[in-house]
């Protein structure tokens, strides 16, 4: 059974159809799952006053129901160095439609991967694992199974990516901890078939996946109608 | 619910037949039940009368022994009666094989009939059908018989949401020559559907691989399909229609959009150690290579030929699927080398492809063939033969097969020509290796074992 404190979350989110993305993180790290360090901001000070807890540069990001693609409203900055850079995309951010606060967050390395969630009509609850980034749909390099997922699917999953390599570690690159990753997919697959009738989908995109860490850096989830 | 008497029924009543039309569907089906299927067959028309001189009877009442299966052929607003009538007179389960129900928008006339049927356990295929077609038995199909290719008893079921599509399958089966044990024309799906017959097909003792033309799955109806199917020891082969159908709604997510139906459908069935035939030729050459072959393999094929062509163009082929071609042990090159004629022996590639060159004789391909089979890395061998140098005799596609019944590795042939070389293809495949025509086709046939390796 899905927590209570997980479906307060979902409830809340009704009536955006979507959850932002600081309750989608605080669901995920409900149920197991390694999220970004990150403050929901709603002044300059505060902003200020996260960024010098997380430790610059940082990344914000614009907080909004209207936008469900950020960076298609240019609402993401990475690399912020100091305070007056990230006063400035306050500024900036705070312009954009349906603004409710900033999200700043830790800067986090890795190679990025898509984890992604989908309730089929066919086939119920499905996971889709790929490499990630803006780029996805182009590069279309993913693994789909249906969850939930055992040990072997996952390991299945790696090895049909062409970026199978990236994963494993390529050309001298160490490749991403794959136990961490195997947990982070495990506690997907059990968030997911808990999700079952609330969602329609759900997108990890970018998880950071490094030799110490697979972090969702980014989360949308949409829920069903 | 029981099965038997729908698909192994004893006496048939075809409800429908019409008293003056040879054409009528009914009438065709009726026709061939009586005269060429040894099982009883009533036709059933309310007005009675006669047929050719047998007996029309009014309703199935008043049949004079127990009715096994009805095949119904009249207008869909009758059929709620009709299937009232069989339940009351004990009638074992009904093809239905009119149309005019949820096809044409009217569903609920089709709920009506499987809410009656459900409540008597009675089953039923279709509406909007052409039902069953069990080799040497019965069929219910409304095709005159000579019109149809009609393939051998055997050991493939198939089973098909699509009449036409079964039909042209069972042209093309008929033409490898792979023998049905049952093939089922599903239609409408409205009670019997892909996953009752694939529980049905897993105990019938006659079927070995189970073939499926699927547009789609109802709600969830996937999930039991695969859960279902990974329980069974048979092969699963399955056709799927409707691949490039866009999603109808604009998908606000990436994994929406990268998960489309066909793209979970295709990878879940592979997840399941489903095999996904990806085109009609493919299911032909799977079912024809499960049939024999059940078991799965990681990919490493080895290729005998004797033609240096042949050997790069099955390698390209094998690439292009995935399959792999391992090297040969040292231990397995010297057996090969050690037992070839003497024309060929220094001249000859035992590699992988091996090359026997145009000298080969038939005991060089069972050399090479013996070889292969024994080197732990190979798991399928592809015989490419070119018949055309006197070296090789006609009975070399048994003296091969008699290899792999020795040595237990599944071996698929290429053989040029199937009217001029069929008594070296008998050879293998009454032996229980299949041939294929076509390079394509041998390579398709070691790929349906990789395919069926859950994945």
């Amino acid at each position: 059974m899905l927590n209570t404190k997980s479906s307060t979350i979902l409830e809340k989110s009704r009536e955006i159809g979507w959850v932002l993305e600081p309750d989608a993180k605080q669901l995920l790290a409900l149920n197991d799952m390694d999220v970004t360090q990150h403050y929901w901001t709603k002044s300059k000070s505060e902003a200020v006053k996260a960024g010098k807890q997380i430790g610059f540069p940082v990344v914000a990001k614009v907080i909004s129901p209207d936008i469900v693609h950020k960076s298609e409203y240019d609402g993401v900055a990475v690399g912020i160095a100091n305070e007056d850079e990230l006063r400035h995309v306050f500024d900036r951010f705070s312009q954009l439609n349906g603004f409710q606060g900033l999200l700043v967050e830790e800067t986090v390395a890795g190679l990025e991967l898509i984890i992604g969630g989908k309730i089929d009509y066919q086939f119920g609850p499905v996971i889709l694992l790929g490499i990630g980034g803006t780029g996805v749909e182009i590069y279309q390099d993913t693994a789909i199974r249906m969850a939930p997922l055992r040990q072997t699917d996952i390991e299945s999953m790696i090895a049909c990516l062409k970026g199978k390599p990236l994963i494993k570690g390529f050309r001298g690159a160490q490749g991403v901890n794959i136990k961490l990753l195997t947990e982070l997919l495990l506690a997907f697959s059990n968030l997911i078939m808990q999700l079952e009738h609330k969602i329609e989908s759900i997108d990890l995109n970018p998880v950071m996946c490094s030799p110490q860490r697979c972090c969702v850096a980014d989360a949308r989830i949409i829920l069903a109608l | 619910m029981n099965y038997t008497p729908i698909f192994q029924p004893e006496t048939i009543a075809v409800i429908g037949v019409s008293l003056n039309n040879d054409q009528h569907p009914a009438n065709v089906i009726y026709n061939k039940i009586h005269l060429r299927y040894p099982v009883k067959v009533y036709p059933v028309n309310p007005r009675g009368g006669q047929l050719k001189r047998d007996r029309v009877y009014a309703s199935v009442a008043d049949i004079p022994t127990t009715v096994d299966l009805a095949v119904i052929a009249v207008r869909a607003e009758y059929i709620p009666n009709i299937i009232s009538d069989c339940i009351e007179t004990g009638v074992g389960g009904a093809t239905i094989i009119s149309g005019g129900f949820a096809e044409i928008g009217r569903i609920e006339l089709q709920q009506r009939i499987v809410e009656l049927a459900r409540k008597a356990d009675f089953p039923f295929i279709g509406p909007n059908c052409l039902g069953i077609y069990s080799p040497g038995k019965f069929d219910t199909f409304f095709l005159p018989g000579e019109r149809l290719v009609r393939p051998d008893s055997g050991n493939v079921a198939i089973i098909s949401q699509s009449g036409g599509v079964l039909v042209d399958q069972m042209v093309k089966f008929a033409g490898q020559g792979i023998g049905l044990s049952l093939a089922v024309s599903i239609g409408n799906k409205a009670m019997i559907r892909e996953l009752d017959l694939l529980k049905y097909l897993a105990n019938d003792p006659q079927t070995k691989v189970i073939a499926l033309y699927i547009e789609g799955f109802s709600q969830n109806e996937g999930r039991q399909f695969v859960e279902e199917a990974s329980q069974l020891s048979k092969p699963i082969i399955v056709l799927k229609a409707g691949k490039s159908a866009a999603g109808s709604r604009a998908v606000s997510s990436h994994t929406a959009s990268l998960a489309g139906d066909y793209q979970v459908f295709s990878e879940i069935l592979s997840q399941h150690g489903i095999v996904e035939a990806r085109n009609e030729y493919e299911l032909v050459c799977f079912c024809e290579s499960l049939s024999y072959y059940p078991q799965s393999i990681h990919g490493g094929i080895g290729i005998i030929s004797v033609s240096g062509g042949h050997g790069v163009l099955s390698s390209d082929i094998c690439t292009h699927h995935g399959l792999t071609l391992p090297l040969l042990a040292d231990k397995t090159q010297r057996y090969i080398r050690d037992k070839l004629n003497p024309s060929i022996k220094t001249i000859a590639s035992v590699a992988n492809p091996i090359d026997l060159t145009g000298s080969a004789t038939d005991d060089d391909f069972v050399a090479a063939a013996t070889g292969m089979s024994r080197d732990p890395a190979v798991e399928c061998v592809i015989v490419l033969l070119l018949p055309y140098s006197p070296g090789i005799s006609a009975d070399l596609g048994a003296r091969l097969s008699y290899v792999y019944q020795n040595e237990g590795k599944p071996m698929v042939a290429y053989v040029p020509h199937v009217e001029k070389y069929r008594m070296l293809i008998e050879g293998f495949e009454l032996n229980h290796v299949p041939v294929s025509s076509s390079i394509d086709g041998a390579v398709l046939m070691a790929e349906a074992m990789r395919r069926s390796r859950a994945c």
